[in-house]
């Protein structure tokens, strides 16, 4: 692993981020105290609307910030010229891409745009570090296709190799992994991990991937609704409750424990689940989703996972002789019929369905 | 990037083996239109005298030199002059607005120059009783250049400003066409107005024309179109880095309202000072944008700007040959020859690719 080094290549102090409408400043977040540091994956969590890519926006010298110092490279942003802060910043969007008669190479080489002279013209080396960016983001293979036949996956790791391209020691990315299916949006964190840890840039992403960015991140810039910014390591934040904090104007309930944020409401009664390994983990999964709070303290219902393979199950009401079902939907089957009058609180199956 | 990276093999700088051969065969177009375009007319002139003539070497039939010298040639540069211009300021446009329809006439920058022009000649026609552009000096064709620019860039203006608040450009393009409407009205009640002797000048203008642009008024329009394809020729480099829009184009280091300012300049002088003296040639400026790329299949402004301008001459030398009616005394506005000849070859092309969407931009 990269040892970061003692200097952060971005810092902000007291910075304020948002719009200024009419003259009058709206703003959105802040003031942020930030630092950013070689070598690092730094993902910028928050819910809709607390000011994720208008932070981005401003830090990428996009749009204004309404107060505060921001520095890239030991220089204030705001004395660079446009060239030498493209020099030092560079940023995926949001934005659609509309050149679809564009080459991946054609497109990955637009990025040279602040080290080429006034025509444009690429050097041996500029043409290294594209060709060197295409094969850091495994682009290579379709360089010479039109950008407009590339899949959403292929466009965002294009679009990467771009900014790698323009060779900046910050690189900016905001929802990289929107529109991206599962495998495409694992694919893409591993690779900015990866690319953090090899080159010793410093990358900053906003997601909605929470499980993804608590796995993959080494630091996390979490952004309240409220504006108040919290950041540290992604352990560090779930343990102090300032996760859970932060997402909870959403309505949403994050288990510490599982790291996740639980989809179902638990109402129904207690199952007590014998059990460990795969096999009762997911058989819990079942059981929450059926509205069931399994519990590992005696209850009126009990399931029993014993070990071996396959899983077999058992389950046994107060009273009843036990039960054995070869699969989940079995198991849950018999424990939607458990007459209600046996357990403790309301019928079971209020779960989602 | 690591060390390692760096060291790997850079790939081939050629852009598409094939992209300079397309380039060669539409000079070629070019110059072989330039010479047909002269050859043809009422006096049909041999092609291997038309080069002699061109070549400076004396000829037998004086009255054929004559015709080369004082009609055909300047008609010809015209061409070449209006063909290239109008072209450029379409791409410009077409990226600028990173919109495959727009074009110097869709977003009102033609009827622009046409108000201009209609300031000028109807205003001044009162005072100098029915004068048309021939009939006016240096002075005065600066004066129509001046009025038809000013047009022009005051709709381009309008349009941009626009455009920071429309972030939709099918929105924006409404825009243009409403802008073009509204120019056009204020140009027709004025007509309606006007005595009609100036309004058949004014008429006659819009037909648009490549003839009599001879002497001084040639110098007039070659100088404004060469500034006008120099400050796009300039603008190479940030017309590529607004191929994925102003914020990237912003991130990779451009000025963006400095660059736009420039693409405006060169856009408005072009389709202006055309305008101002040939009427408004439509299509041309929307239709050789896409067939340059469809023929060099690249989004890279500088292959595309030479590639365009060579297109729109070939195209307008074309179209003039076929106006002239090869074998009659008569030839038709070269407007309509554009128009009647250039859309099927449009749509020719877009059907052809199946991919209409993504390869016009």
């Amino acid at each position: 692993m990269a040892l970061p080094s003692p200097a952060p290549l971005l810092t902000a102090a007291d910075l304020v981020v948002g719009y200024a409408a009419k003259k009058t400043p709206h703003p959105v977040a802040g003031p942020l105290q930030l630092a950013l540091w070689p070598g690092e994956l730094v993902c910028l969590l928050g819910p809709n609307g607390a000011g994720k890519s208008t932070l981005l926006r401003t830090l990428a010298g996009l749009q204004p910030a309404l107060g505060g110092q921001l520095a890239v490279g030991g220089q204030s942003l705001a004395d660079l010229r446009a060239p030498e802060r493209a020099r030092q910043l560079s940023i995926v969007l949001t934005d659609r891409i509309d050149a679809g008669n564009l080459t991946v190479r054609e497109l990955v080489r637009l990025g040279r745009h602040p080290h080429t002279g006034w025509l444009g013209g690429l050097s041996a080396h500029d043409e290294a570090q594209v060709q060197a960016a295409l094969e850091a983001t495994g682009t290579e293979a379709f360089a010479p296709r039109p950008v407009g036949e590339l899949s959403d996956g292929e466009r965002q790791k294009v679009l990467l190799a771009r900014a790698l391209a323009q060779d900046t020691p910050v690189v900016l990315l905001d929802e990289p992994t929107a529109h991206l299916d599962l495998p495409n949006r694992v694919a893409l964190m591993r690779l900015l991990h990866r690319l953090a840890r090899q080159t010793g840039k410093a990358i900053l992403l906003s997601t909605h991937e929470l499980d993804l960015a608590l796995q993959a991140a080494d630091r996390v810039w979490l952004l309240p609704a409220t504006g108040a910014l919290r950041t540290g390591t992604p352990e560090d934040l779930v343990l102090s409750g300032d996760f859970a904090a932060a997402f909870v104007h959403e309505g949403l309930a994050f288990d510490a424990a599982t790291g996740t944020f639980a989809l179902h409401a638990p109402t129904g009664p207690a199952v007590q689940l014998v059990g460990d390994g795969a096999a009762a983990f997911w058989t819990r999964r079942a059981l929450e989703r059926e509205g069931f709070v399994p519990t590992t303290g005696p209850a009126d219902l009990r399931v029993t996972v014993p070990p071996g393979s396959p899983a077999t199950w058992l389950s046994q009401a107060a009273g009843q002789p036990p039960q054995t079902h070869a699969t989940v939907e079995e198991l849950l089957r018999a424990l939607r019929q458990t007459p209600s009058g046996q357990l403790a609180g309301p019928a079971a199956n209020n779960g989602l369905r | 990037m690591r060390p390692a990276q760096l060291s790997a093999t850079p790939a081939s700088l050629a852009a598409g083996p094939r992209r300079p051969a397309w380039l060669l065969a539409l000079a070629g177009l070019v110059l072989l239109g330039f010479v047909l375009d002269i050859a043809l007319g009422p006096v049909r002139i041999p092609v291997l005298a038309v080069v002699k003539i061109l070549l400076g070497q004396p000829t037998d039939n004086p009255a054929w030199a004559f015709i080369v010298r004082e009609i055909r040639l300047p008609k010809a540069l015209t061409a070449l002059a209006v063909g290239s211009g109008l072209a450029v300021s379409g791409l410009q446009m077409q990226t600028l607005f990173r919109n495959p329809l727009a074009g110097p006439s869709a977003l009102g920058l033609t009827a622009g120059a046409g108000l201009g022009v209609a300031v000028v000649m109807l205003a001044g026609g009162s005072v100098a009783n029915g004068f048309a552009i021939r009939a006016l000096g240096l002075a005065g064709s600066w004066t129509l250049v001046l009025a038809a620019t000013t047009g022009a860039g005051l709709v381009m203006a309008l349009v941009l400003a626009l455009s920071a608040r429309v972030r939709d450009n099918v929105v924006l393009l409404i825009v243009g066409l409403m802008l073009a409407s509204v120019t056009g009205a204020i140009v027709s009640l004025w007509q309606y107005f006007s005595a009609p002797e100036q309004i058949q000048e004014y008429l006659l203008w819009t037909f648009g024309s490549l003839g009599g642009v001879v002497g001084s008024h040639l110098a007039v329009l070659a100088a404004v179109v060469g500034v006008g394809l120099v400050l796009a020729f300039a603008s190479a480099k940030p017309l590529n880095a607004l191929l994925l829009g102003e914020n990237y184009a912003r991130s990779m280091g451009l000025t963006v309202g400095r660059s736009r300012t420039l693409i405006i300049a060169s856009t408005s002088l072009l389709a202006g000072a055309i305008t101002a003296f040939c009427g408004p040639i439509g299509f041309v400026g929307i239709a050789v944008p896409h067939l340059t790329r469809a023929l060099l299949r690249t989004a890279d402004h500088r292959l595309l700007l030479p590639g365009a301008c060579l297109g729109g001459a070939a195209l307008t030398l074309a179209c003039d040959c076929v106006a002239q009616l090869p074998g009659s005394q008569t030839s038709l506005p070269l407007s309509v020859v554009t128009s009647l000849l250039g859309a099927p070859v449009v749509l020719w092309v877009v059907l052809r690719r199946q991919n209409i969407r993504s390869s016009l931009t």
